[in-house]
């Protein structure tokens, strides 16, 4: 029986919750507001190469052109004034986990970081506020030529010009304000690169912790996976709670060539005062397959719809996402995808659990151009709500330009039932224990894409939602 | 047999969300070991005195009270029920999506005994059970009761009976909807619980056929919320040779 994924376990909340002092001796942090000086600080802290100084630039000028989003959930509690863009720890990357300073090493060993590393991953990398602290990839994986580094590191390697084609050309800067603040000051996140048929076994891992205060962690994640080559990227996320606000607008980039497949899993779970402002896309050529598995359980706001867009004939993309919205929180996620080739394949399903007043909404666009001949796109969206107070909505957008498309859509709202309830406490299970059971069990489709132990999380972080600690 | 009563129900009267009367001054009294079944026309209120026996939160006693081992139950909570030793066979059983049928009878044996389970030997057990009730093993592995038919939702009803084994039960029409093989195979299983221990049935139902193979020590008849009537086993054959007419007329 396979039932491992379905076990709802204590957790110990300390767990994402505990924080670090940050000291002024250890720490280097810029203060806090965006100007010209800022991003030039930025770009020197870097070593930026000079185009991606120029690049910083011209993103801070756009940055303050373009307008807030005004189309979903209020950001007015965000003041740019009051976040400190770069916050990093006075000392390099290492690629050996004993080098890496003791407060952050202690960190990730809380988050059980390395141990996964041992035991299940091809390769770790572990992002503290604004910079990579750790970064290592299997000796097997890297003979079969697999790049796995910091940004930074790659933009000086061979692999120079490739990022430089590649980098903010999928998520340009103009797409929105946050894409522009992203591309004026990035720093930290990963490059992959996948050579042509190269299957990689096991899964690569970032983790990006937003330790500081008001601060704003803008990671660039770059993977381009190369023809018929394989790769499970998974990124985890998590920040301990603070009363001021904190911004996430992340970036991620993904390539996946003819005949390829990448499968790209998140579990989010950042702390309740930030700000989830996060963009991620995915180009696919000629029979290539993206996979997206998405998880958002913290942040106050999250605006979060991975886009991909079907480039090459017969290529095909699935998404599945479950996004829980406890007390305080207002998130907005979802899924975009555009049918460009002909007989491409895009299957959309999500869930959204909603509990102690949160808002879960649900927003897809799906776009089938004129030269997507004899696509096919399912949209599924199920919403839970916990109680009277809380709130669901899906907002699904379809725009089809052909007459052949074959495209179905299915919304579900509903309500958790008594008498459900009831059925579970009669076989003697607590009330709690009852909820936290059906909503495990509604996740379920979602949780059984991720690997094991990323299920038990995950179904750890549903269990500690419904205590009512979450 | 012990004179020890299990199940006592002592002049309980109940409503539905504290506004529609539905039962009177209902009295029983059942003993370990005993078969009692309720029987009753269609709205008699037989259904909802399974519920409020079991606790369900809808259903308000706004008079009387049930003890079961001599403790006051009439307050608590359906799984404190459960612990206690109760348990109800529901006439529509819930579908719970995402739960193996498998991994939630494991999980609430867990919580009914607060034990750890053995996993080998649990398996086996459960697959004992499930053989009685000609079930196929892979209902374990499906999500509970979700496109379950008719009759399979109701054997894994009793499944669960077998696997929790409780000192008393009430089947709720565990019958209703069946064919004639699936009732046969339910009874069995049924019975198989008769033998196991010294546990109490209440079974409601207002057919007779799956009874033909049951000892039944008591009958019942509810009639518009008010036991009418109180007999022996023999009753169940009366009725279903005259149906309730001569209750209703007592009316």
């Amino acid at each position: 029986m396979s039932d491992n994924k379905q076990i709802v376990a204590d957790i110990d909340h300390s767990l994402y919750d505990f924080k670090d002092i940050e000291n002024e001796k250890d720490f280097y942090r810029m203060e806090e507001g965006l100007t010209r000086e800022t991003v030039l600080k930025v770009s020197e802290e870097k070593n930026d190469p000079e185009w991606m100084r120029d690049f910083r630039l011209e993103c801070l000028k756009l940055y303050n052109e373009i307008q807030m989003p005004n189309w979903g959930p209020s950001i007015e509690g965000l003041d740019m004034d009051k976040i400190s863009s770069y916050v990093r720890h006075k000392s390099d990357m290492k690629g050996k986990w004993e080098d890496v300073p003791e407060d952050i090493k202690n960190t990730f060993e809380k988050l059980g970081i390395p141990q996964a590393e041992r035991e299940s991953l091809a390769g770790v990398g572990a992002q503290y506020d604004s910079e990579l602290v750790y970064h290592n990839v299997k000796d097997e994986v890297a003979a079969q030529g697999v790049v796995y580094t910091d940004l930074e590191s790659a933009l000086r390697s061979e692999y120079a010009d490739m990022i430089k084609s590649h980098f903010m050309k999928l998520v340009p800067p103009t797409d929105h304000k946050f894409a522009a603040l992203h591309g004026a000051v990035w720093s930290g996140g990963s490059f992959v690169y996948v050579p042509k048929n190269v299957k990689v076994e096991i899964p690569l891992q970032s983790y990006f912790r937003l330790n500081a205060a008001g601060a704003g962690q803008f990671e660039h994640t770059l993977i381009i996976v190369d023809e018929g080559a394989d790769l499970h990227f998974i990124e985890g996320c998590s920040a301990p709670k603070y009363n001021v606000a904190n911004l996430h607008a992340g970036c991620v980039e993904l390539y996946v060539a003819k005949n390829a497949r990448l499968r790209y899993s998140t579990i989010e779970n950042w702390s309740k005062n930030m700000y989830n402002l996060n963009t991620k896309r995915a180009l696919v050529e000629e029979n290539g397959i993206m996979e997206w598995v998405s998880g958002s359980f913290g942040s106050h706001t999250s605006y979060l719809y991975p886009m991909t867009i079907l480039k090459g004939a017969g290529s095909k993309m699935e998404f599945t996402g479950i996004t829980f919205a406890g007390k305080g929180q207002n998130l907005d996620t979802g899924a975009k995808v555009v049918h460009q080739g002909e007989r491409t394949t895009s299957v959309i399903n999500t869930k959204s659990i909603s509990k102690d007043g949160g808002i879960g909404t649900y927003r897809s666009s799906v776009t089938i151009q004129s030269t997507a001949k004899k696509a096919k796109a399912s949209v599924s969206c199920d919403s839970l709500m916990l109680d009277s107070i809380s709130r669901a909505d899906t907002i699904p957008g379809m725009d089809i330009r052909t007459s052949d498309a074959d495209v179905g859509h299915e919304a579900k709202i509903g309500r958790i039932s008594d008498e459900a309830i009831f059925y579970l406490m009669s076989r003697g299970i607590s009330e709690e224990d009852a909820k936290a059971m059906i909503v495990s069990g509604f996740a379920n489709p979602v949780s059984k894409e991720l690997p094991l132990e990323y299920a038990v999380e995950m179904n750890n972080l549903i269990k500690l939602e419904m205590s009512g600690n979450g | 047999m012990s004179e020890q009563s299990l199940l006592q129900v002592k002049d309980l009267s109940v409503s539905i969300d504290n506004e529609l009367p539905i039962l009177h001054n209902i009295n029983l009294d059942i003993k370990p070991g005993e078969t009692h079944v309720l029987m009753g026309p269609n709205g008699a209120g037989k259904s909802t005195l399974g519920f409020t026996l079991m606790g369900n939160p809808h259903y308000c006693v706004t008079g009387g009270k049930i003890l079961f081992e001599g403790e006051d139950v009439t307050d608590l909570s359906a799984d404190k029920r459960a612990k206690a030793g109760m348990f109800l066979s529901f006439q529509n059983p819930y579908e719970v999506p995402g739960i193996s049928m498998g991994s939630f009878i494991r999980n609430a044996y867990h919580s009914l005994t607060g034990a750890p389970v053995k996993l080998l030997q649990f398996q086996k057990s459960l697959k004992a059970s499930m053989e009685v009730l000609s079930m196929d093993e892979s209902y374990a592995d499906r999500d509970l009761n979700v496109g379950f038919s008719g009759g399979e939702k109701k054997k894994a009803e009793i499944l669960q009976l077998l696997m929790m084994n409780p000192k008393f039960a009430i089947l709720d029409e565990t019958d209703s909807g069946l064919d004639v093989d699936a009732v046969r195979t339910v009874s069995k299983g049924i019975e198989e619980y008769q033998k196991k221990k010294d546990g109490a049935l209440l079974i409601i139902t207002h057919s007779t056929k799956i009874l033909e193979s049951l000892h039944v020590d008591y009958t019942h008849v509810l009639v518009k919320g008010e036991i009418v009537h109180t007999g022996d086993g023999t009753l169940v054959d009366e009725i279903n040779e005259h149906g309730f007419e001569r209750f209703l007329k007592e009316d």
